[in-house]
């Protein structure tokens, strides 16, 4: 079929110039990855349909003279007909393909997290002031031991004789989730291992190997093995403090994972060993593992290549069936269970799986705590939670669903100045965070973001602790999965059940 | 030099026994009564470390390896070279599913056949070059998303029974010789078959002896038919699929 240019969709965002501010420092042109502004000669032009709203030309502009809005012409409003679903058909229709994007959904889905509220102590048991006293954070995550061996050493001494599993440290419950050099930049990635250092917590490779700038944070960091096992060897798996096995991923459940070739320069080319340009396709299952009995022959493969002394931790997205899902992995051995919900994010996924597929977080930790309680397995592995945690109160609530920490990626890229729009397929981020473009790359300064990044963790970790001196309990690990300390609003009894909370006021 | 008798032995102990050795400065090792056990080799490095294994090993043999030798004097499992970065594995006998997943170096020698998903997901950069050479026939899927290396499939049986469906299928990098011509429609239209050339010859010629001298083959009985290559059509296979929101 013959190919016409012409195409239906008009710009969504128009980058309006004022003219009597502008100095013509150009420095628009420069920020811009897009190519949306040009120098005209005696002023500066705007290409509309370039600008994705990313926020970086007017964040740089000296003279605060760009402003971003909305094209207030586009569309007709029709609450059936939305513009994005008329959008997508003119651009499926115009080029056949399947449409990707970066982020999470932008779906208005209920947050249960929204409607979920806190004890607090009043009168009848003391609240603790966490300026005064202790309040304890630190949480280990990995295999707990059913029982203790204590016994007397040749002095008397009681003594610990069981040997205790592998664990990972953390000094708060947070860690940064899963992105692999070549959906994000290595400056990027550096910028969280600085934090995680100073931190005393971990980040995690993603599928994308381990770039030898990342090796002394080792520490500080766990390495994933997917499906594609980019970057994976001998080495590789035992540089880290844990091993992730990657099953799947909360923004697009059962697929798996596409780096398009616009970021498969020479230098991910070199990590990933595959042709420049190609797309990095990781298949949608490991092909080693078609049952829980497989999944426990790579686990033990894992163990076996790192002489068990490190967690094993399996990553797999929120689904209808999830708490017998987790049951299952957590027989199969693993010492971690990392589950992220459906409006977790992404370097690129298909939409017609980001947003409707897998189930909320909060559902599925309620459900999971509750399953492997039942069973009397929770001690097996230590569960971590994801998929859009947005800030402190997210997190605590995750934790007294269930979770043991919480997972952060969207969150750590909003840090680095990520205005959330959606983009990080293409490659093109003006923030240099998910390109591969050097001129992009080299703004994201490591040492800059790494403290942001540290600053946000601490003031998360100080108001949790607010929290828990105002629930009068000292420690997080005495608010994990304490379901008794929520209470609904606005939920259904179907929904309350499932996460197994009461209503306020009951 | 060292001598386990694997007998009724846990693959945990067997593998620990390993390690150590290698740790020793133990250079040759042999394998007896080995019957079933997960994990001979999994994570282990030594350019000169030698395993022999005597009996049918059990799956992921050489998963992760970085250097060692194994010497299979029959058949093997499943997984064989799962993700492995260098050494040798030579099969003396038949391999089954997911020959060298994801392996990006050293190479695999099989006498016999290889089941399903051989060398899916193969890599390559540079000098980083995974080689996987089979006497016999592969099941379905094979080569599937393959990146890079080489596969050779030799049919040393000289039948015109078909290898499997979905041949080729998503292979985006890498080659894959062929020593008998199999009927190009069942191919995946992401690859292209050529007639291999001098060049090829000349830079297969290394592995091919290298095959032959680990079966006892003589060397002129494997090369002396007409061979062919297979190589992706495009290094983006999928570029068309998608489009940006």
């Amino acid at each position: 079929m013959t190919k016409s240019s012409f195409s239906n969709i008009q710009s969504e965002y128009l980058a309006l110039i004022d003219h009597n501010k502008c100095v013509r420092c150009k420095r628009c042109i420069q920020n811009c990855g897009w190519g949306t502004y040009s120098f005209g000669g005696d002023k500066i032009l705007a290409d509309h349909s370039k600008c994705v709203a990313c926020g970086r030309c007017y964040t740089y502009c000296p003279e605060g003279a760009i402003s971003i809005v909305k094209n207030p012409t586009v569309l007709r409003e029709n609450a059936n007909w939305k513009e994005g679903l008329i959008k997508n058909i003119w651009r499926q229709s115009e080029t056949g393909g399947i449409v990707i994007s970066g982020m999470g959904t932008t779906f208005k889905y209920k947050k249960y997290f929204d409607h979920i509220l806190l004890d607090a102590c009043q009168v009848t048991n003391p609240s603790i002031d966490p300026l005064r006293e202790p309040m304890e954070l630190r949480t280990y995550l990995g295999k707990k031991p059913s029982r203790l061996d204590v016994g007397l050493d040749e002095n008397g001494e009681s003594v610990l004789k069981s040997k205790m599993p592998p664990q990972i440290e953390l000094q708060t419950p947070f860690i940064f989730g899963a992105m692999s050099y070549g959906s994000i930049s290595l400056n990027a990635q550096k910028a969280m291992a600085l934090a995680a250092r100073a931190l005393g917590i971990v980040m995690n490779t993603g599928e994308g190997g381990l770039h030898d700038d990342l090796v002394p944070f080792g520490k500080n960091i766990i390495v994933q093995v997917a499906s594609g096992r980019f970057g994976v060897h001998r080495d590789y798996l035992n540089s880290g403090v844990a091993v992730e096995i990657k099953i799947g991923q909360g923004a697009k459940p059962g697929i798996g994972g596409h780096l398009p070739g616009e970021k498969i320069g020479a230098d991910i080319s070199r990590t990933r060993m595959i042709p420049v340009g190609t797309d990095a396709i990781s298949p949608a299952p490991h092909h080693d593992i078609y049952s829980i009995e497989d999944l426990r022959q790579l686990i033990y493969a894992v163990k076996e290549a790192t002489d068990y002394e490190k967690p094993v931790s399996v990553k797999v997205a929120a689904v209808h069936n999830i708490a017998a899902i987790v049951s299952g992995i957590v027989r199969a051995g693993a010492d971690i269970v990392y589950i992220d919900g459906y409006t977790g994010g992404t370097g690129a996924a298909p939409n017609i799986i980001k947003d409707h597929v897998g189930i909320p977080i909060e559902l599925a930790l309620a459900q999971v705590d509750e399953r492997l309680r039942d069973e009397g397995i929770r001690n097996e592995a230590s569960i971590i939670a994801a998929g859009s945690i947005r800030s402190s109160a997210d997190a605590v609530k995750a934790i007294a669903l269930g979770a043991d920490a919480v997972a952060i990626g969207t969150a750590a890229l909003v840090v680095m100045g990520c205005h959330v729009c959606g983009k990080c397929n293409t490659g093109n981020c003006s923030w240099g965070i998910t390109t591969q473009r050097p001129e992009l790359v080299r703004r994201l300064d490591p040492e800059v973001y790494g403290e942001r990044l540290y600053n946000l963790i601490s003031a998360w970790s100080h108001e949790i602790q607010e929290v828990l001196g105002a629930m009068g309990v000292n420690s997080i690990e005495s608010l994990r999965g304490s379901r008794e300390r929520l209470r609904g609003v606005e939920l259904t009894d179907a929904e309350l059940k499932a996460l197994g909370i009461k209503h306020a006021g009951l | 030099m060292i001598t386990i008798d694997a007998a009724g032995m846990h693959y945990k102990e067997l593998n620990r026994l390993i390690r150590e050795g290698i740790g020793k400065g133990i250079k040759k090792f042999f394998l007896e009564n080995i019957n079933g056990q997960y994990y001979i080799g999994d994570g282990i490095k030594g350019d000169d470390v030698v395993i022999n294994i005597n009996g049918t090993p059990g799956n992921d043999i050489g998963a992760f390896m970085d250097g060692p030798t194994l010497i299979v004097n029959n058949n093997a499992q499943d997984n064989i070279g799962n993700t492995m970065n260098a050494g040798k594995i030579i099969i003396k006998g038949d391999a089954g599913d997911v020959v060298g997943y994801g392996m990006r170096g050293g190479r695999i020698y099989i006498l016999g056949n290889a089941g399903y998903r051989v060398g899916i997901h193969m890599k390559g950069y540079n000098e980083q070059l995974p080689i996987i050479i089979i006497g016999g026939k592969v099941g379905s899927f094979f080569a599937e998303y393959m990146a890079g290396g080489i596969i050779v499939l030799l049919g040393l049986d000289d039948s015109d029974e078909f290898d499997g469906d979905y041949f080729a299928s998503g292979m985006h990098g890498g080659t894959i010789y062929l020593r008998k011509k199999i009927d190009f429609s069942k191919y995946s239209k992401d690859v292209e078959l050529y007639e291999a050339d001098e060049n090829d010859m000349n830079f297969l010629k290394k592995y091919l002896i290298e095959y032959a001298d680990s079966f006892n083959i003589p060397s002129e009985e494997i090369s002396g038919k007409p061979f062919y290559k297979i190589m992706p059509s495009s290094a983006r296979p999928y570029a068309h699929l998608y489009t940006s929101a």
